[in-house]
C-alpha cells in the first residue's frame, strides 16, 4: 500500500493528453535537429552518418545497411511468384491495374497467369510494415547520434560497439529478449490478422470468381457487412438467414458450456477431496485421462460410440427403447437439432469438468480451515457451508478463469467440429444447427473459399470477445493493479 | 461424557460413513462413465472380428466388447499404405515428433523471454505491448490461419512442388512464431517471484541477463516444464492447422493427427479403417498420457497460475 501512495503523483505526471504528447514529440524532434552536431543533422538523411561522425563505425554501418536494404527493396521491387514488393506493391494495393492474364485452364476453370490479387494485398501490407520499420530505424539512428553528442558535451566518450552489445545484456535486455517475438509475431500473427481483416472489404470469394471466370477480386467497401443485415450478394442470403441463429447459439453454448463445466468441476473436486476418502489418486487419474488424451481422439471416440451403428444405439434398440437408431449428434439433416445441442453440451462436460477439477483442487485446499471450524461450531450444514464459504471463495479467486473460459468457449472449435461437424445441416446453407461462429468461419473459408465472408464472421467474433473482455477484464483488480500486485 | 453427547457423536460418525459411502458410489459411477469411450477405443484397437466369409471387419460395430482379439490392426496400420504413401503411419509419427520437438524448444524460449521482460523489466513500450498481444489474442486463430498459409506458400515453405518437405518447416513456423504472445501464464508465475530478489542482485552488480540466467531461470523450472509440455503436446493434438498448412495432397508430410482424422473423414474416408484408426489413437495416446501423468504437477501449477492471475 505504501508504495502505491508514493507512486501516485508520478503516474499523474506521466499522463499527458494525446495532443500534448504529439506536441512534445515534435518539439523534441526539432530540438534534436537544431542542437545536434553536423553528424546528427546528416543522420536525418543518411542513416548512420552521425555514428560515423562519432567514430562508431560498426553501428553506423549497420544503420546504413538497413537503410540501403529497405530503399533497394522499395525501388527495385523484387517479385515473388510474379507479385512485386516495394513501391509497385503499394500501387497494387489499390487492386486497380490488374489483369487475368491469358492462360485460362479450362480443366480447373482457373487462370494460371495474371495478377494474384491476394498476394498483392499481402505484399502491400508487408511493404507498409517495412516503411514503418524504416521510420522507426530512422528515428533510432538520430537518437543514437544525438546521445553521442550529449555524451561528448558532458565530456564522456561515445559508447563503443562492444559497450553497446554489452548493454543489450543489461539496460537494453528487453530489446534483445523481445526482438525475436516482435519479428516472428509481426510476420505470422499480426500481418495475417490485418490481411484477413482487409479481405472483409473485398470481393474475394472463390466460388463467385470461378462463376465469373476470373482470378481477380476488388475492394468493395462495407458491402459484405451490409450483406449480413440485408441479405444482398451471392452468399448474402445464407449469411443473413443464419447469422442471428448462429450468434444466439454461440452465446447459449458459451454460457452453458462454461457454467456446467465450472460448477461440475468444483463439485467433482469437492467429492474427490472429501476427508477420509481413499483412492483419491486413482479417482483423479481416471478423470484426468480425458484431459491428457488428445481431444481429436476422445471426441471422435464419443462420436462413433454414439453413431448410427455404434454400441449405444444398438443397446438402446436391443432394450426396445427405440425402434430406429437415434441421431444424437445431428449427423443427418433429419436429426433433431435440439438433441444435438443438448448432447454437445453434455459431452463437453465430459471433457471440461476434469479440467476445472484439476484447477480448483488446489484452490479448495487453500481455503482457511478455521472458516469451516467456525461455521461448524455455529451448527451450519454441509450444504450451507458449500454455498456460504466454498463457492464464494472459489468464485472470487477464479473470476479471471471464468471470463477466459467463456471466451475460450465462444472460440471452441474442437468440441463442435469433431462431434457434430456443425450438423444437423440445412440444405443450401453452410451453417448447421450446432455451428458456432468459429466453425462457420472455418467452413466458409476453408471449404467454400469465401474469404471475404469468413473475414466478416471473424471480425464479428472479435467484436464480441473484445467487448466482453473490455467490460470485465479491464475492471478487474488483476489488470488495474497489475503493477502493484506483485 | 453424557449419554446425549455420546449419541450425537455416534450419529455424526454414522452420518459421515453414509455420506462417504454415497461419495464413493457417485465417484465410481462417474468414473465408469468417464472411462467408457476411452476403454471402447482401446478395445476396438485390439478387435479382430471376421465376417462369415472371412473378411475382416474394420468398421464400427454394435458390440461394445469385441468377440476376437489380436494385433492385426496395429500391424496393418504400421505397414500399410495410405493415400499412396507406403508405411505412412510411421512417417506421420516421425513428422509429428520432429515438429513437436522443434516447436517445443522455440516456443518455450520465446514465451520465457517475453514473460520475463513483461514481469520483471520496466520499459516504455511495456504496457502497449501487453495490450496489443491481448487484442491480437482475441481474434479467432482460424482467421489468420489461411493468411499464414498464403504467406508460407509465397515463400515456398508449403505447397512447394519441388520441395514438399519444406512444409514441415512452414508448420513449425506457424506453430511457434506467435508463441511469444501467449506469455500470460508464465508472466503470472514470474510475478510471484519477489522483486526484492531481483533488486538485491542488481545492487550486487548483476546485469539483467545475469539475473535472468542465475536467479530467475533456476526458480522457473515448473513453468519451463509447463510451457514445454504444452508446446510439445500441441502438434499431437492439433489437426486443423496442420491440415490447412501442409495441405490435403501432401500426405507424406502430414502429422499423425491429420492422418488419423483423414482415415475417417478425409478425401477418401474408409469406414472399414475404424479399428486401425483406433490402433493409431492408442499409439498416439500412450506416450502423451504418460508424459502428462508424469508432469501432472507442473501442469496443474501452470493452469492454476494462469487461471487465478488471469
Amino acid at each position: 500500500m505504501g508504495s502505491k501512495v508514493t507512486k501516485a503523483p508520478k503516474i499523474k505526471a506521466n499522463r499527458l493528453s494525446f495532443p500534448e504528447r504529439i506536441g512534445n514529440a515534435f518539439s523534441a524532434f526539432a530540438k534534436r535537429f537544431v542542437d545536434g552536431s553536423l553528424g546528427t543533422k546528416l543522420s536525418h538523411f543518411i542513416f548512420g552518418a552521425g555514428n560515423f561522425y562519432h567514430k562508431q563505425y560498426m553501428k553506423g554501418f549497420l544503420f546504413l545497411l538497413i537503410q540501403a536494404g529497405i530503399l533497394a527493396l522499395m525501388i527495385f521491387c523484387p517479385s515473388i511468384n510474379g507479385t512485386p514488393y516495394g513501391w509497385k506493391a503499394l500501387q497494387n494495393l489499390s487492386l486497380r491495374n490488374v489483369s487475368d492474364g491469358g492462360d485460362f485452364d479450362p480443366l480447373t476453370g482457373q487462370f494460371t497467369s495474371g495478377s494474384d490479387c491476394k498476394l498483392m494485398v499481402l505484399f502491400g501490407f508487408v511493404t507498409i510494415a517495412m516503411i514503418v520499420i524504416y521510420f522507426l530505424v530512422w528515428n533510432l539512428n538520430i537518437a543514437s547520434s544525438y546521445k553521442s553528442d550529449m555524451d561528448r558535451k558532458v565530456g564522456k566518450k561515445p559508447s563503443t560497439f562492444r559497450e553497446d552489445l554489452r548493454d543489450l545484456l543489461d539496460g537494453k535486455f528487453h530489446v534483445l529478449m523481445l526482438t525475436p517475438t516482435c519479428i516472428a509475431a509481426t510476420l505470422f500473427t499480426i500481418l495475417p490478422t490485418i490481411f484477413m481483416i482487409a479481405l472483409a472489404f473485398t470481393t474475394y470469394n472463390q466460388q463467385d470468381m470461378n462463376d465469373l471466370g476470373t482470378n481477380l477480386f476488388h475492394w468493395n467497401g462495407l458491402q459484405n457487412f451490409r450483406a449480413v443485415f440485408t441479405g444482398e450478394g451471392s452468399l448474402g442470403v445464407e449469411i443473413h438467414a443464419r447469422f442471428l441463429p448462429v450468434l444466439g447459439w454461440t452465446f447459449i453454448w458459451a454460457i452453458f458450456a462454461t457454467l456446467t463445466c465450472y460448477f461440475g468441476g468444483i463439485i467433482l473436486a469437492l467429492l474427490i477431496n472429501k476427508k477420509g476418502l481413499k483412492g483419491k489418486k486413482l479417482f483423479r487419474t481416471v478423470f484426468i485421462l480425458t484431459v491428457a488424451v488428445p481431444q481429436f481422439i476422445s471426441l471422435l471416440a464419443v462420436r462413433n460410440l454414439l453413431g448410427q451403428y455404434g454400441p449405444i444405439n444398438s443397446m438402446l434398440m436391443d432394450l426396445g427403447l427405440t425402434a430406429a437408431p437415434i441421431g444424437f449428434l445431428g449427423l443427418n439433416p433429419s436429426d433433431s437439432e435440439m438433441l444435438a445441442k443438448v448432447m454437445v453440451i453434455i459431452i463437453n462436460m465430459w471433457v471440461g469438468i476434469p479440467y476445472t477439477m484439476l484447477m480448483t483442487s488446489g484452490i479448495l485446499m487453500n481455503i482457511p480451515a478455521d472458516l469451516y471450524e467456525a461455521a461448524r461450531v455455529d451448527g451450519a450444514s454441509t450444504v450451507k457451508m458449500f454455498f456460504k464459504i466454498t463457492l464464494p471463495y472459489v468464485i472470487f479467486v477464479t473470476t479471471p478463469y471464468l471470463i477466459s473460459s467463456f471466451i475460450g468457449n465462444i472460440n471452441s472449435f474442437n468440441s463442435i467440429f469433431l462431434l457434430t461437424g456443425g450438423g444437423p445441416t440445412y440444405t443450401g446453407y453452410q451453417a448447421g444447427g450446432t455451428d458456432l461462429l468459429v466453425t462457420w468461419l472455418y467452413k466458409v473459408t476453408i471449404d467454400q473459399g469465401s474469404y471475404n465472408t469468413g473475414a466478416v464472421i471473424g471480425i464479428f467474433t472479435f467484436l464480441i470477445t473484445a467487448t466482453i473482455t473490455l467490460i470485465t477484464y479491464r475492471r478487474s483488480k488483476a489488470y488495474n493493479e497489475e503493477d502493484t500486485f506483485q | 461424557m453424557s449419554t446425549t453427547k455420546k449419541k450425537r457423536v455416534a450419529s455424526q460418525s454414522r452420518n459421515r460413513r453414509v455420506s462417504l459411502g454415497v461419495t464413493y458410489a457417485i465417484l465410481i459411477v462417474l468414473g465408469i462413465i468417464w472411462l467408457i469411450p476411452l476403454v471402447w477405443i482401446a478395445l476396438s484397437a485390439f478387435r479382430c472380428q471376421y465376417q462369415p466369409d472371412g473378411t475382416f471387419i474394420g468398421r464400427v460395430t454394435s458390440n461394445f466388447f469385441p468377440t476376437g482379439f489380436g494385433f492385426k490392426n496395429f500391424t496393418d496400420l504400421i505397414t500399410g499404405t495410405f493415400y499412396g504413401v507406403p508405411k505412412a503411419f510411421p512417417r506421420w509419427m516421425l513428422n509429428t515428433l520432429i515438429i513437436a520437438a522443434v516447436d517445443c524448444v522455440i516456443s518455450t524460449f520465446l514465451v520465457l523471454s517475453v514473460a520475463y521482460c513483461m514481469s520483471k523489466l520496466r520499459f516504455k513500450l511495456r504496457k502497449p505491448f501487453m495490450n496489443l498481444s491481448m487484442v491480437i489474442g482475441l481474434f479467432p486463430s482460424f482467421m489468420s490461419m489461411i493468411a499464414i498459409y498464403f504467406l508460407l506458400k509465397s515463400i515456398g515453405l508449403t505447397g512447394n512442388p519441388a520441395h514438399p518437405e519444406y512444409s514441415v518447416i512452414g508448420l513449425v513456423l506457424a506453430y511457434s512464431a506467435g508463441a511469444g504472445l501467449g506469455f500470460q501464464v508464465a508472466k503470472g508465475f514470474f510475478d510471484v517471484i519477489p522483486n526484492a530478489l531481483v533488486e538485491s542482485a542488481k545492487l550486487d552488480g548483476c546485469t539483467n541477463f545475469q539475473i535472468f540466467r542465475r536467479i530467475i531461470l533456476p526458480l522457473a523450472k515448473p513453468i519451463i516444464i509447463y510451457q514445454a509440455l504444452m508446446s510439445f503436446t500441441g502438434p499431437w493434438m492439433d489437426f486443423i492447422f496442420a491440415k490447412v498448412i501442409i495441405g490435403a495432397d501432401n500426405a507424406a508430410y502430414w502429422t499423425v493427427s491429420v492422418g488419423l482424422y483423414s482415415m475417417l473423414f478425409g478425401t477418401h474416408p474408409d469406414t472399414n479403417l475404424f479399428t486401425q484408426f483406433a490402433a493409431g489413437c492408442v499409439i498416439v495416446a500412450i506416450p502423451i498420457v504418460t508424459l502428462f501423468m508424469f508432469l501432472q504437477k507442473y501442469y496443474v501449477e501452470g493452469v492454476t497460475a494462469g487461471a487465478v492471475k488471469g
